[in-house]
C-alpha cells in the first residue's frame, strides 16, 4: 500500500474538519468537527507506524483517542453550560469577547 | 510473492472503497443541514478509520477506535445534541457567513499539506512485513506502553480524571 | 610752628565744620568762629615766618630734622655762597604700595611761609569786611562756611610737600571758588558765571593730572623735593620734563587765568567783592604761579628756560599781560577793570617764572596781593556806599571822592602801587621782573612788559577818573562806608606802600630774596644788580601812561577831534568792538565749540546710538523674535505637534481599522489562524523544494 494514500487521506479529513470548524455554528458541530481532525492525525500516526513497523505510533494514538474523548467530554459541558445560559449554541451569538 | 501481491491488490482495492466513502461522509459531516445526520456521518468516518487501521495491521488500536469514538463519543455527541436543541425552534442554517473564506482556506491548506506530502514520501509503500504483522499486536503495545511511556499513560489517567471531574463540575445544575 | 605748621590750614577746616554746624545758631551767625580761626592762623603764620627768617639767619646749615641725605648730596650750590637753609618737612604715610607712597606732609620753606602769611592776612581782613558788606544776606553764614573751607584748601595747597596735595588743594579751592561766585546763585548770571569757572579751570585741571602722573613716571615720587632733585639732576628725562612742564603749563593757564583760558575771571565778577578779592585777586589765582614757583626746576629744565629766547611759559605770560590790559580799557564795570588788570598781573608773573625771574616773580606775586586786594576791597566800599550797590562806572559814580574820602585815597595808594610809581610796592617788583628778563636774555619780552606798564597805568587812570572824579551819575547818597570795611583799606594801603621794601634792590635791600628764594634743590639764577637806567625808564613809561589818560579824560572838552571817535570812524569802531567783545573769545568758546558738539556732535552722536546701537539691538530682538514666531508655527506647530497628533491619529486609524478583526467571534480569529498557518506552510514548501 502506498504510504502516500494514507496521508493523503488523512490530510483530506483534516481540512474537511477545518472547514467544519470555521465555517459551522452550531457548537456542537463544530466539536464534531474537530473529532474529524484528530481522526484524521489518528490515521497519520497509524500510517507511520506501519511504515516504519514501529509501536510507537499506535501508543500515541491511543492516547489521542483517549484524550479525544475526554475534551469532548468537557467540551459538550461547557456547549451545556452556554446553551443553559442563553438558550441557543449558535457561535456567532456568543461573541462576549468582541473588543 | 503471489500472496503479497494479491495482498496488496485487495488491500489497494479495500482502501479505495473505504477512502471514499470516509471522504463522502466527511463532506456530509461538515455540510449537512440536519445535525443528527451529521452525527450518523460521523459514524460513518469514525468506522471507516477503524477499517483503515485493520488494514494497517493495527487491530487493537482499531478495536478502540470503535469501542471507545463510535461507542462512547458518539453516544455522547447525540446526548448533546438532544440538550441543547430547543424543542420549538426549527433548524435554520447551520453554517456561518464565513464559508466560503473557510472553504478557501481548507482546498488552500490541503493543497499544500498534498504537495507536501507528494514530495517528501513519494512512492514509499508500506511493507508487509513480519515485524510489522507482530507490531501491533495488544502484547506488543502493552509492552511499549508500560515499558516506555508509562508517565504519558499515568499522565493521560489523571487527564481523563479530571476531565471527568471538570465535565461534571461544569455541567451540574445549581 | 614750623614743625607743626599743619595746625594751620588745619583751624580753618575746623572752623568751616562748626560754622556749619553750629553757624545758625550762634548770635554772630558764624561770622566769629571764621574771624577767630582765620585771626588764629594769621598768628600762627606770624609765628612760623618769624621762625623762618631766625632759621635763615642763623644759617647754621639748617637742622637735620626732615633732612633727606637724597636731597643733601643734590644741592646745586648756591653760587652767591649762602648756606644752605633745608625746608622743614614732615610727612604722614598714609598707605605705601609697592614703593608708591600716598600721604599729606608739610613742606615749610620760604615760599611756603610768606604764602601763609599772605593768604592768612587776606582771608581775616576779608572775614572782617564781610560783615558789613554782607550784612542780612540770605546765606551769610554759608558764605563764612564757604570762605573758612577755601582757606582751609589754600593753605593745604601752600604747605605741601607733595604733588597730590597739591592737587587736593588746587581742586578744594577751585569748588569753593564755584560756590562763592554762586553765592547769589537766584540769578541766572551768577549761576552760569560759577559754572563758566569751574568748567574753565576744570580744563586746565585736565593739564594738571597728567602733569602729575607724568613726573611721577620721571622721578619716581609724589615728593616735591625728589621731583625738583630729580628734575636738576644729570639723569633728568628732558622730554619728559618738557611734556610735565607743559601740561603743568596748562593747569596753570586754567587757574591763573592765563591767554586763552582767562575768560572766566572777568564773569566771576558776579560772586560778592570781597570773594572777588581774596580768591580772584591775592590768593586762589596765584596758586597756579606758586606751583611753578614750587616746581620751578621741573619747567626750568623742561622749558630751558635758562638758555633765553622764547619758550611756552614766557610766551604765553606776554601775550596775557597785553590783552589783559586791551580788555580794561573798554569796561564799563569797575570789578570787571579790576578782573583784567589781575590777569594782565598775573601774566606778568608767568612771564617772570618763565624768563627766570623766579624772585620777582613771587615778590610781585606778594605785592600783587596786598594791592589787588586793597584795589578790589575799594570797589566794594564805592558800591557800598557809594554807587547804591551798583558797579557800573558810567551809569552810578563819578565824583566820589568828595563823599568817600578814606576810600578815595587808599584806591589812589593802590592805583599808584599797581602802576608800578616809586617808590610804591608795584614799582619795586615790576622793575625788578623787567630787569631780570633783560638780564636773562628776553629783551622782547621786557618791551612786552613795559608795554604793559603803560597800559597798566592808563586804564587805571581812567577807572580812578570814571568812578571818583567828575560829576556824581548815580541815584544814591553816597556817603563814606564804615569803620569795619575802612580800616581794612587802610591796613592794606600800608602794606602796599611797605612791602616793596623787603626786596628795595636800589637801597641792596634783599631781605626778601634771602628769605623766601630755595637753596635746595634750585637752579642758579640771574640775580642782577639794580639797574638805574631800567627803572627811570620804567617809571617814566607809567608816568607817561598816567599823563596820557588824565589829560584824555580831564581835558575832555580840548580833544573834541577824538571824543567819539569810535562811533565815527568804521577802523576804531571795529577796533572798539573787537574789544568789547574780548576778542571774540567767549564767541568762540561758547558758540563755535560747545554749540558744535551741543549741536551737531552731540546730535550726531545721538543719531548714532538712535540708530545704529539701538538698531542693532533692536534688531536682534526683532530677529530673536522672528525665529521664535517662525520657529512656533512651523516647528512647534506644524512638526513637533504634527508629530504627536498624527501620531494619535494613525494609532486611532489603525485602530479602527483593526477593530474589524476583533469582533469576537472566535471561528473568525480560527480563520485567520489558519490562513496564515497555510501561507506558512507554503513558504516553507516553496523554500524546501
Amino acid at each position: 500500500m502506498t504510504l502516500n494514500n494514507f496521508l493523503i487521506l488523512a490530510a483530506f479529513l483534516f481540512c474537511t474538519g477545518l472547514y467544519g470548524v470555521l465555517a459551522r455554528k452550531n457548537a456542537v458541530l463544530v466539536l464534531m468537527s474537530i473529532e474529524l481532525m484528530l481522526n484524521a492525525v489518528n490515521i497519520n500516526l497509524v500510517a507511520f507506524s506501519a511504515f516504519r513497523a514501529n509501536v510507537t505510533g499506535q501508543v500515541f494514538s491511543l492516547f489521542i483517542i483517549t484524550i479525544a474523548a475526554a475534551e469532548v467530554g468537557v467540551g459538550l459541558a461547557i456547549v451545556l453550560l452556554i446553551y443553559r445560559n442563553s438558550r441557543s449554541v449558535d457561535l456567532d451569538q456568543a461573541d462576549q469577547l468582541k473588543g | 510473492m503471489p500472496f503479497v501481491l494479491s495482498t496488496m491488490v485487495a488491500q489497494t482495492v479495500a482502501f479505495w472503497i473505504l477512502a471514499v466513502a470516509m471522504a463522502v461522509a466527511a463532506i456530509g459531516v461538515v455540510r449537512s443541514q440536519n445535525v443528527v445526520h451529521a452525527a450518523l456521518y460521523l459514524v460513518v468516518v469514525l468506522a471507516g478509520a477503524a477499517a483503515q487501521y485493520i488494514l494497517l495491521v493495527a487491530e487493537f488500536v482499531a478495536w478502540v477506535q470503535v469501542l471507545i469514538y463510535i461507542g462512547a463519543i458518539v453516544i455522547l455527541f447525540l446526548f448533546g445534541i438532544m440538550l441543547t436543541r430547543a424543542p420549538m425552534k426549527p433548524d435554520g442554517p447551520l453554517d456561518n457567513n464565513q464559508r466560503f473564506a473557510a472553504g478557501v482556506v481548507s482546498l488552500f491548506l490541503f493543497g499544500v499539506l498534498t504537495a507536501l506530502l507528494v514530495d517528501a514520501y513519494g512512492n514509499d509503500q508500506v511493507k508487509p512485513t513480519a515485524k510489522l504483522l507482530a507490531a501491533g499486536s495488544p502484547a506488543n503495545i502493552a509492552d511499549s506502553m508500560f515499558r516506555n511511556y508509562l508517565v504519558p499513560f499515568e499522565v493521560v489517567s489523571m487527564l481523563l480524571l479530571a476531565a471527568l471531574v471538570g465535565a461534571v463540575v461544569i455541567a451540574r445544575r445549581d | 610752628m614750623l614743625d607743626n605748621a599743619w595746625i594751620i590750614p588745619a583751624i580753618p577746616a575746623l572752623s568751616f565744620f562748626l560754622i556749619l554746624f553750629f553757624g545758625k545758631r550762634i548770635p554772630t551767625k558764624g561770622a566769629a568762629i571764621g574771624i577767630t580761626a582765620l585771626g588764629t592762623s594769621f598768628v600762627l603764620s606770624c609765628v612760623a615766618v618769624y621762625q623762618w627768617i631766625d632759621r635763615v639767619e642763623s644759617a647754621t646749615g639748617g637742622k637735620s630734622e626732615g633732612l633727606r641725605a637724597l636731597g643733601r648730596s643734590l644741592i646745586v650750590h648756591s653760587g652767591e655762597s649762602k648756606p644752605v637753609v633745608e625746608p622743614v618737612l614732615h610727612h604722614i604715610t598714609w598707605w605705601s604700595n609697592s614703593g608708591i607712597d600716598f600721604g599729606v606732609g608739610i613742606r615749610m620753606d620760604g615760599l611756603a611761609v610768606m604764602m601763609c602769611f599772605v593768604v592768612t592776612l587776606i582771608s581775616l581782613l576779608v572775614h572782617i569786611y564781610s560783615t558789613a558788606y554782607l550784612h542780612n544776606d540770605t546765606r551769610y553764614t554759608h558764605y563764612y562756611a564757604m570762605l573758612s573751607l577755601f582757606s582751609a584748601a589754600m593753605l593745604t595747597l601752600v604747605v605741601a610737600d607733595n604733588t597730590l596735595q597739591v592737587l587736593l588743594g588746587w581742586e578744594g579751592v577751585g569748588l569753593c571758588s564755584f560756590a562763592l561766585i554762586g553765592h547769589w546763585w537766584e540769578e541766572g548770571a551768577n549761576s552760569k558765571a560759577a559754572l563758566k569757572a569751574f568748567l574753565t579751570t576744570r580744563t586746565g585741571d585736565i593739564g594738571l593730572l597728567i602733569g602729575i602722573t607724568v613726573l611721577f613716571w620721571a622721578a619716581g615720587s609724589f615728593d616735591i623735593g625728589k621731583i625738583n632733585a630729580y628734575a636738576l639732576s644729570p639723569r633728568a628725562d628732558h622730554g619728559m620734563l618738557l611734556v610735565a612742564a607743559s601740561c603743568l603749563m596748562v593747569a596753570i593757564i586754567g587757574k591763573s587765568g592765563q591767554f586763552p583760558l582767562h575768560t572766566w575771571l572777568p564773569d566771576a565778577m558776579a560772586g560778592p567783592t570781597p570773594v572777588s578779592a581774596l580768591i580772584h585777586a591775592a590768593t586762589m589765582v596765584v596758586a597756579g604761579v606758586y606751583l611753578a614757583a614750587r616746581l620751578y626746576p621741573v619747567f626750568w629744565n623742561g622749558f630751558s628756560i635758562g638758555h633765553g629766547g622764547v619758550n611756552f611759559m614766557v610766551l604765553i605770560g606776554g601775550i596775557t599781560i597785553i590783552i589783559g590790559a586791551l580788555l580794561a580799557f573798554v569796561q564799563d564795570d569797575i570789578k570787571k577793570v579790576l578782573a583784567y588788570s589781575t590777569i594782565s598781573q598775573l601774566g606778568y608773573m608767568v612771564m617772570a617764572l618763565g624768563s627766570g625771574a623766579w624772585v620777582a616773580a613771587v615778590f610781585h606775586l606778594f605785592t600783587h596781593a596786598f594791592f589787588k586786594a586793597l584795589l578790589f576791597l575799594g570797589a566794594g566800599s564805592v558800591s557800598h556806599s557809594g554807587s547804591h550797590h551798583s558797579f557800573d562806572m558810567k551809569k552810578d559814580m563819578g565824583g566820589l571822592r568828595k563823599f568817600m574820602p578814606i576810600t578815595f585815597w587808599t584806591f589812589i595808594v593802590g592805583t599808584l602801587a599797581l602802576a608800578g610809581i616809586f617808590p610804591f610796592a608795584g614799582f619795586w617788583s615790576k622793575d625788578e621782573i623787567l630787569l631780570t628778563a633783560g638780564k636773562s636774555g628776553y629783551t622782547f619780552f621786557v618791551v612786552v612788559g613795559l608795554i604793559g606798564a603803560f597800559l597798566t597805568a592808563a586804564y587805571m587812570t581812567r577807572c580812578v577818573y570814571l568812578t571818583f572824579f567828575g560829576e556824581y551819575r548815580g541815584h544814591g547818597h553816597p556817603h563814606e562806608s564804615e569803620p569795619v570795611i575802612t580800616v581794612p583799606l587802610i591796613i592794606l594801603s600800608v602794606f602796599a606802600v611797605l612791602a616793596g621794601f623787603l626786596n628795595a634792590a636800589a637801597v641792596h635791600v634783599e631781605k626778601f630774596a634771602d628769605w623766601v628764594e630755595p637753596r635746595v634743590s634750585f637752579p642758579v639764577l640771574v640775580h642782577p644788580a639794580f639797574d638805574y637806567p631800567t627803572a627811570i625808564i620804567s617809571l617814566s613809561i607809567a608816568c607817561i601812561g598816567i599823563g596820557v589818560a588824565a589829560f584824555f579824560f580831564f581835558k575832555r572838552e580840548e580833544l573834541g577831534a577824538l571824543n567819539g571817535l569810535t562811533e565815527r570812524n568804521k577802523v576804531a569802531r571795529a577796533g572798539y568792538n573787537f574789544l568789547v567783545n574780548k576778542y571774540y573769545l567767549d564767541v568762540l568758546y561758547e558758540n563755535v565749540i560747545v554749540a558744535s558738539i551741543r549741536g551737531g556732535i552731540a546730535r550726531g552722536c545721538y543719531w548714532f546710538n538712535q540708530n545704529v546701537i539701538d538698531a542693532v539691538v533692536n534688531g536682534t530682538a526683532k530677529g530673536v523674535r522672528v525665529t521664535g514666531q517662525w520657529t512656533y508655527d512651523f516647528v512647534d506647530r506644524k512638526v513637533v505637534d504634527g508629530a504627536a497628533n498624527g501620531t494619535a491619529e494613525v494609532t486611532g486609524e489603525s485602530g479602527g481599522l483593526l477593530r474589524y478583526f476583533q469582533a469576537g467571534r472566535v471561528q473568525r480569529y480560527a480563520l485567520y489562524m489558519f490562513a496564515v498557518v497555510g501561507l506558512l506552510a507554503l513558504l516553507l514548501l516553496i523554500a524546501n523544494i
